[in-house]
């Protein structure tokens, strides 16, 4: 592993490019920190109104569709391991493989999104868009049992899909951005065997992108599915 | 000055097993909520998410095998914080009913 | 760069022609500066200037309170008045004062290194605070908010006609400036400390601003999320605090406290690193129990995320988690007071001088305490129960906040305007307004201990008459709190002209800042430095820099 004498991206107020890859890894994953605490906040909404309003939560959750829920968590998976071996490219300093990878993880991200916009349209038809035009009349299938739910309940539940879902696929936007622009810096080789930090911080974000979506999946979408 | 990288970079083959082992826990996850475990439901589902998120976070973000311990430290803040706010606001929650 | 060992204690360097401040004249080259003195510097001015503009709602509150009917204006106005003082203070004076002013400026110099991690990002942050800041003017300027600072549910997302999402968005703003500042540091202080500085021999005001930090990155993005759901129940509809769909208002505030009270550590933390370096250098020592001091910091950075319900104890939460808050709230007091301890113990058998920013630092001392002790009786559920909403707990946190955090503040000015700017300020003038400050504080705020304690309600527009004789009081406090304020800004800026040429190290302190000319050049050292040293080596500094610091 060779070290450029001095590698054009080094910045000046670093001793040496270690040092300054060493300060933007650390930088990287303190913001990680704030985006697990930003979407804490909601997780912790999530927990307590699951305690108290069980039924309506389940009832909720049993109308979103699973099988778009689980398609989009095998297409972020698979959106992961397309980064890593877009940071494993860059630092054998394959350039096109790189492209390659980072360009498919963007399709990859944009396939979400594009299900992900069905799966609203779906709640918009059915009436579980929370505000006025909010009507639901499911109830909860409890081992067959059904059990109404009050409805309010219910629209706090997709409140709180909306608001967790939204606030993640913008996210997703903002990483599929991201890595577009990546895309466009490797194509015209701005990254190196001696530099590619921004790749791997910005693989760093894709993947706590696709962590929260690992626990909103089950939350969401498998409340109760035994019927 | 040179220090020692860290080079955690494996095997394009081990990241495509840790890959199939997620989406495998996927396919788990979701058959496993068909089947009525009545309390443990909820309990196995989180526990698999947090088997994949560990995946992810020790080998696709490369903490495993990190040249410096804070690394770690900083995750393990990061959701320890998180485990804060949940817990003590369920102290409230769970315990509206008591009298 | 060179490194070489620098000699603990060689004499300091003459003033040069060229520093951070003549090294480009336009206004590009301060409004696109990524050195973190001129950050600091465009953050006084920002500061200070947000500073006089809560000043000025706070007059108007006292100018209401003076007469028990409400006279001056509508009781909606009233509303807006507090709330706009609240939000002002908070958000756009007392988080960003000491970590960006003197943070920015000194995190660099102390540790030896040429500039923050991020210097962009530093910029970035200020770039965001000022948005923030035009968002929030532009608020007050169509009408203003009326929820309180707190912004409590459902009224701030039901009711309330006024500008709540833009006043949400420019605190959201805000908010990543100083998450931001906290991450830059947090890096800044792991990566970039000079060699041999290992963390036993930091500053304890680098030891604070880390803790400080701590608090900003993990708190902040909690309040960040809370604000978008209040702005997407106004806005969308997304009903997640409202009760009528069996959402909990309270959810609301546990989300809000959650930042909120860390956040008033984001206050005081760096405020009471400030205060140790100054008991070192006016008492000629090393700090009593260094350790103790350090590690306190981020005890209390940690304790403080655990203690956010005690301001629900009349709310509605449940009796236990009540009691479960409280106990931990007693907890926190805990590493304060092993600061005050330590500080006191330094003092015994110092060579103590009284140079303004000494004066500034025995006042926290004691109004910090008076703070403390108060909010360990706000503890108290018992007690609680009684002052809760009451000018008790109003006076209890601006004894913590002003006499706490903006003595701590201006200390820290008057220690390192020298550093800052090159030129000393006047000291009688200066110990005058310290003096104006300290009385004219204790004459505002202790009549109201006694106004909350015998039932005077906070953000009551009037009250029954027999209050009114206090209310006299705390508004006579508050006009000479007021001249003790405008005099530091104009003898600040008369020195930057007139006062005297300071050298590199005025005081005879320690500290890596000290061992670079005043102002310092625009990379901070010509050679970087190797340190060999502890801090506060006060009784290795050599005969000729042993004398007392000049006060003129």
């Amino acid at each position: 592993m060779e070290h450029e004498a001095h590698n054009p991206a080094l910045r000046h107020h670093f001793a040496d490019a270690q040092q300054q890859k060493n300060a933007a890894s650390l930088g990287m994953w303190l913001f990680l920190v704030t985006e697990i605490m930003f979407f804490g906040g909601m997780f912790c909404a999530y927990l307590v109104y699951r305690l108290a309003h069980f039924n309506a939560f389940a009832a909720g959750s049993q109308q979103l569709n699973i099988w778009m829920g689980a398609t989009n968590t095998a297409v972020l998976i698979v959106s992961s391991v397309t980064v890593v071996l877009a940071v494993k490219a860059a630092e054998a300093g394959k350039r096109k493989v790189l492209v390659g990878y980072l360009v498919v993880t963007v399709l990859l991200g944009m396939t979400f999104l594009v299900i992900k916009g069905f799966e609203y349209r779906e709640k918009f038809e059915k009436h579980h868009v929370p505000g006025p035009t909010f009507n639901f009349t499911d109830k909860f299938d409890d081992n067959g049992k059904q059990i109404p739910v009050n409805p309010k309940e219910a629209e706090l539940f997709f409140s709180l899909y909306f608001a967790m879902t939204g606030m993640h696929a913008l996210h997703m936007i903002i990483g599929c951005g991201l890595f577009t622009v990546l895309a466009v810096l490797a194509w015209k080789g701005h990254y190196n065997p001696g530099y590619f930090t921004p790749i791997e911080n910005a693989g760093l974000y894709w993947h706590l992108v696709d962590i929260i979506w690992i626990y909103l999946f089950p939350l969401l979408y498998l409340i109760s599915r035994h019927s | 000055m040179s220090e020692h990288e860290e080079h955690t970079t494996h095997s394009q083959g081990f990241y495509l097993a840790i890959g199939i082992g997620l989406l495998v826990l996927t396919a788990t996850t979701v058959g496993a909520a068909f089947v009525n475990l009545g309390p443990f439901n909820p309990i196995i589902a989180l526990l698999i998410a947090t088997i994949k998120a560990t995946l992810v976070v020790l080998f696709f973000m490369h903490v495993k095998g990190a040249s410096e311990k804070l690394t770690g430290a900083v995750v393990v803040s990061g959701f320890f914080f998180l485990a804060i706010l949940l817990s003590l606001s369920l102290a409230d929650y769970l315990t509206r009913s008591w009298r | 760069m060179a490194s070489t060992v620098i000699p603990a204690n060689r004499a300091p360097a003459p003033t040069p022609k060229l520093n951070y401040l003549n090294n480009g004249h336009t206004l590009k080259s301060w409004l696109l500066t990524t050195d973190h003195k001129r950050i600091a510097v465009l953050y006084l001015i920002s500061v200070t200037a947000f500073f006089f503009l809560g000043g000025f709602f706070a007059m108007l509150i006292r100018l209401e309170l003076l007469t028990p009917q409400g006279d001056l204006m509508q009781a909606d106005t009233y509303n807006k008045v507090f709330t706009m003082h609240g939000i002002i203070m908070v958000f756009f004076f007392l988080i960003p004062v000491v970590p960006a002013v003197l943070g920015n400026f000194l995190v660099p110099l102390m540790i030896g290194a040429k500039d923050l991690a991020f210097p962009r990002i530093n910029l970035l942050s200020w770039y965001l605070y000022i948005i923030g800041g035009i968002l929030i003017s532009h608020v007050m300027l169509t009408g203003g908010v009326d929820t309180g600072w707190t912004f409590y549910t459902p009224f701030s997302t039901e009711y309330t006609n006024t500008k709540i999402v833009e006043a949400g968005l420019a605190v959201f703003i805000a908010g990543f400036s100083s998450i931001f500042t906290g991450l830059n540091f947090i890096v800044t202080i792991h990566r970039m400390r000079a060699p041999g500085l290992t963390w036993d021999r930091l500053p304890l005001f680098i030891w604070s601003n880390y803790a400080t930090s701590l608090v900003m990155v993990l708190g902040t993005p909690v309040v960040a999320i809370t604000i978008v759901l209040v702005a997407v129940e106004r806005l969308f509809h997304l009903g997640i605090f409202d009760p009528r769909l069996g959402g909990d208002p309270l959810l609301f505030q546990h989300l809000f406290w959650f930042y909120s009270h860390p956040a008033v550590y984001i206050m005081i933390l760096p405020s009471m690193g400030v205060v140790s370096e100054l008991i070192a250098c006016f008492a000629r020592k090393r700090v009593f129990g260094y350790k103790f001091v350090a590690l306190s910091s981020v005890a209390i950075a940690v304790f403080g995320f655990l203690v956010w319900a005690h301001h629900m104890f009349v709310a509605g939460i449940s009796l236990y988690a009540a009691m479960i808050f409280s106990f931990l709230s007693f907890s926190v007091g805990v590493p304060s007071a092993v600061k005050v301890f330590n500080w006191t113990a330094t003092l015994y058998k110092g060579s103590i001088s009284y140079a303004t920013p000494m004066l500034y630092a025995f006042g926290f001392i004691g109004l910090f305490t008076m703070g403390g002790l108060t909010g360990l009786m706000l503890a108290t559920i018992g007690i609680d129960v009684h002052v809760t909403d009451t000018y008790f707990v109003v006076a209890h946190f601006h004894y913590v906040m002003v006499g706490g955090v903006l003595m701590g503040y201006l200390g820290g000015m008057h220690f390192w305007w020298p550093k800052i700017t090159g030129r000393m300020y006047p000291e009688a003038w200066a110990k005058l307004s310290a003096l104006l400050v300290f009385v004219g504080f204790n004459l505002t705020f202790f009549p109201q201990f006694i106004l909350g304690y015998v039932g005077m309600p906070r953000r009551y527009w009037q009250y029954p008459p027999e209050f009114q004789a206090l209310n006299v009081l705390s508004t006579a406090g508050a006009s000479i709190l007021a001249a003790g304020y405008l005099l530091p800004m104009i003898y600040f800026v008369w020195s930057l002209r007139y006062g005297k040429i300071a050298g590199a190290n005025p005081w005879h302190a320690a500290g890596l800042e000290w061992k670079t000319t005043s102002p310092p050049p625009t990379f901070n050292f010509d050679e970087t430095p190797v340190v060999t040293w502890e801090a506060y080596n006060y009784d290795e500094i050599p005969p000729w820099e042993r004398r007392a610091p000049v006060a003129r």
